[in-house]
């Protein structure tokens, strides 16, 4: 789960980490109320749960409360790579000698916490990584023993920061490394943290996602979960325990486990088809789920076919067919149907949707090319 | 021979009384996998099965009354952590755990301690491990496949299933069939399972399955090259999957241009491994 920047500049400061005075605005009044408080010099941030917000003019820099109802009205109803802006971050302007990068994530090959910095902050890390990969540091962190002070000294020395900065750096390498673990983060990133003129540091932009599989324990930061920001069918299959990522294609596809999920995606691909989404309707089969799922697929207007790939293992095939014929009792609208189903009694369960007029394929790639030629013959009438 | 599990195993299952647990004993018993004992807190001198597997309130006094050498774990998520540590301590070499929706850093915390105890833990997150004809330690369908000499490795659960079905379809039984689980932290990576395939004479040739996000396919096929006389056929799922988006598996993510599947099967194919274009058509490159 992505944090809005706010969110996750509250969370630093809340260990330490020194930000910009600041708040958040819905409405261009409020943004002109806070530019006075703050001096009249501030940042109008578009807050949301995309990258490019400054390229698509999200972030502006004005010089006056009535500069920044202005524009505050025009970043309220923008879109940053079609989400539109709800809120905005109202944030006291810095002055900037230098920007860092500093970052806390997992590593998954060395299995373990591991903090990263550049002293070429304030823009895409990944770039960074790409042209310029010596210009980044890493140390990694015993998950038993938690970060040591020493670390935070390698960075500061490893990114050749001035000495006089070591101190404010280490104590900010330590509330983030904090923040990550006090919020079960797999991203905790501080981009740019810049120094100014005096010498001073400050985190001016913020980046946190957190584990969904920790939300149970942090109710707190569950209740941050943005729900305007997600697509809505992705907030509906998540309501019923279901894994779906919307796709731009027209073969919706319905399938048990992730990775046959996958696989049947690259199989429509491989004969020239294109998915419209990724379905994983989990091990077994029950007609509740296979309802909504159906649903779900059948709401995506670019849609013309549907392709349901399910192993019987566990779940038999005549198990999964009766909640396939239960569920579409369920479901107005109609599409054409190619059903592919393997395993356990899967004579008896083709049998039954074969009854019901369904398009029965017994490979994956039968079923695909079936699904493609029906998506296409939906198109020319 | 096999890896990991054989007829000599025997089994634990810790949360042997929950509804999944219970359910899966029953399949494992069935395919005829030693079931030793099982532990749930608070029903310790209770037996399940017909009265044929007693229940321990601890691992540790279930390990000392019956002998059990491996554990199976199908705790709820927020308890699995405890319950992995537990085995360890417990002494147990092996422990697999099927549960999944452990939290990342947790896992971080209980795979280095794991290391630190010699203790072989695969999973999270994962269907098991089967041996066909001998032991079942898991999920894994035991009737969609045979004895053989195939060893087969994955990071999915279903399409595991359908791999190991299309090669019976062909008359191909396994060896061992090990599935490592799709999260991002886990016990065991290819490169451990291949080093016990390699070593085993059983298996002849292995099948690999991977999928986006990490860097486990890229550091197997470096581990093949340099390693392997056998030879392995891949298949790599998730070439279609947009970047920034987990698919199902928690580990399962392209992020920041790593994970792609197009480098794993580059990777892959250097190496000299067979990359199938679609997972049916496994059983003809072996």
């Amino acid at each position: 789960m992505k944090l809005h920047e706010y969110r996750s500049k509250q969370l630093f400061s809340q260990h330490g980490i020194p930000i910009p005075r600041g708040r958040v605005a819905m409405t261009a009044r409020e943004a002109k109320l806070i530019a006075q408080e703050l001096g009249g010099r501030v940042v109008i941030k578009a807050q949301v749960l995309v990258g490019g917000r400054g390229k698509a003019g999200g972030i502006r820099l004005v010089d006056s409360p009535e500069e920044a109802e202005e524009v505050a009205t025009h970043v309220l109803g923008m879109q940053v790579k079609g989400l539109p802006v709800r809120r905005i971050l109202v944030d006291e302007a810095a002055t900037i000698k230098s920007e860092i990068y500093l970052s806390v994530t997992n590593d998954r090959n060395k299995q373990c916490p591991v903090i990263i910095a550049s002293a070429e902050g304030g823009v895409d890390i990944e770039e960074v990584a790409r042209t310029k990969p010596e210009k980044i540091v890493r140390v990694h962190v015993d998950p038993l023993l938690g970060m040591r002070q020493y670390q935070a000294r390698q960075l500061a020395a490893s990114i050749e920061l001035s000495r006089e900065c070591w101190q404010e750096f280490g104590n900010i390498v330590w509330g983030l490394y904090q923040t990550f673990v006090d919020t079960d983060a797999t991203l905790a990133e501080i981009n740019p943290l810049v120094i100014s003129e005096n010498n001073r540091l400050l985190a001016i932009d913020g980046k946190m996602i957190i584990d969904d599989n920790a939300l149970f324990r942090r109710p707190e930061l569950a209740e941050m979960r943005d729900l305007e920001e997600e697509k809505p069918a992705e907030r509906e299959a998540r309501r019923f325990g279901l894994s779906f990522v919307k796709l731009d294609g027209n073969i919706g596809c319905m399938v048990n486990g992730a990775g046959l999920a996958m696989a049947t995606m690259d199989v429509i691909k491989l004969f020239g088809g294109e998915p419209a989404n990724f379905l994983d309707i989990g091990g077994g089969a029950g007609a509740d789920k296979v309802a909504a799922a159906f649903n779900l697929i059948l709401k995506d207007e670019g849609v013309r076919a549907v392709l349901i790939n399910i192993f019987g293992g566990i779940t038999r095939c005549d198990e999964v067919a009766r909640g396939i014929l239960a569920a579409l009792k369920e479901v107005e609208g109609t599409l054409p149907m190619v059903v592919r189903l393997v395993g356990t009694n899967e004579d008896q369960g083709r049998h039954m949707l074969r009854n019901a007029n369904m398009v029965v394929a017994t490979s994956l790639g039968d079923a695909a090319q079936k699904a493609i030629q029906l998506s296409t013959e939906g198109q020319s009438t | 021979m096999s890896i990991l599990v054989d007829a000599n195993t025997k089994l634990l299952v810790q949360g042997i009384t929950g509804r999944e647990g219970f359910f899966h004993t029953i399949r494992m018993v069935e395919y005829g996998s030693k079931i030793v004992a099982g532990v749930t807190p608070g029903k310790g001198g209770e037996w399940v099965h017909d009265g044929k597997i007693p229940v321990f309130d601890t691992v540790e006094s279930a390990v000392e009354a019956t002998g059990a050498n491996a554990s199976v774990i199908f705790v709820p998520a927020r308890f699995a952590v405890d319950a992995m540590l537990e085995a360890a301590d417990a002494g147990l070499p092996l422990c697999i755990c099927i549960t999944e929706g452990v939290p990342v850093q947790d896992m971080m915390r209980v795979r280095q301690y794991l290391d630190q105890h010699d203790v072989r833990l695969v999973g999270p997150n994962c269907p098991g491990i089967l041996t066909p004809g001998e032991c079942k330690a898991g999920i894994i369908p035991g009737h969609i496949t045979q004895p053989g000499t195939i060893g087969l490795v994955s990071r999915s659960g279903t399409l595991t299933y359908e791999v190991l079905y299309a090669l019976k379809q062909e008359d191909i039984g396994t060896s061992t069939c090990v599935g490592i689980g799709g999260d991002p932290i886990n016990g065991t990576s290819f490169i451990d399972v291949l080093g016990m395939f390699q070593a085993d004479p059983r298996t002849d040739k292995v099948v690999l399955i991977g999928e986006i996000g990490g860097q486990d396919e890229e550091i197997a096929a470096e581990y093949i090259s340099n390693h392997m006389t056998k030879p392995v056929v891949a298949f790599i799922a998730g070439q279609t999957a947009p970047p920034g988006k987990r698919m199902g598996h928690a580990g399962a993510i392209v992020e920041g241009g790593s994970g792609l599947a197009s480098e794993k099967i580059q990777a892959l194919e250097s190496a000299g491994v067979i990359v199938a274009d679609q997972p049916e058509a496994i059983p003809s490159l072996l």
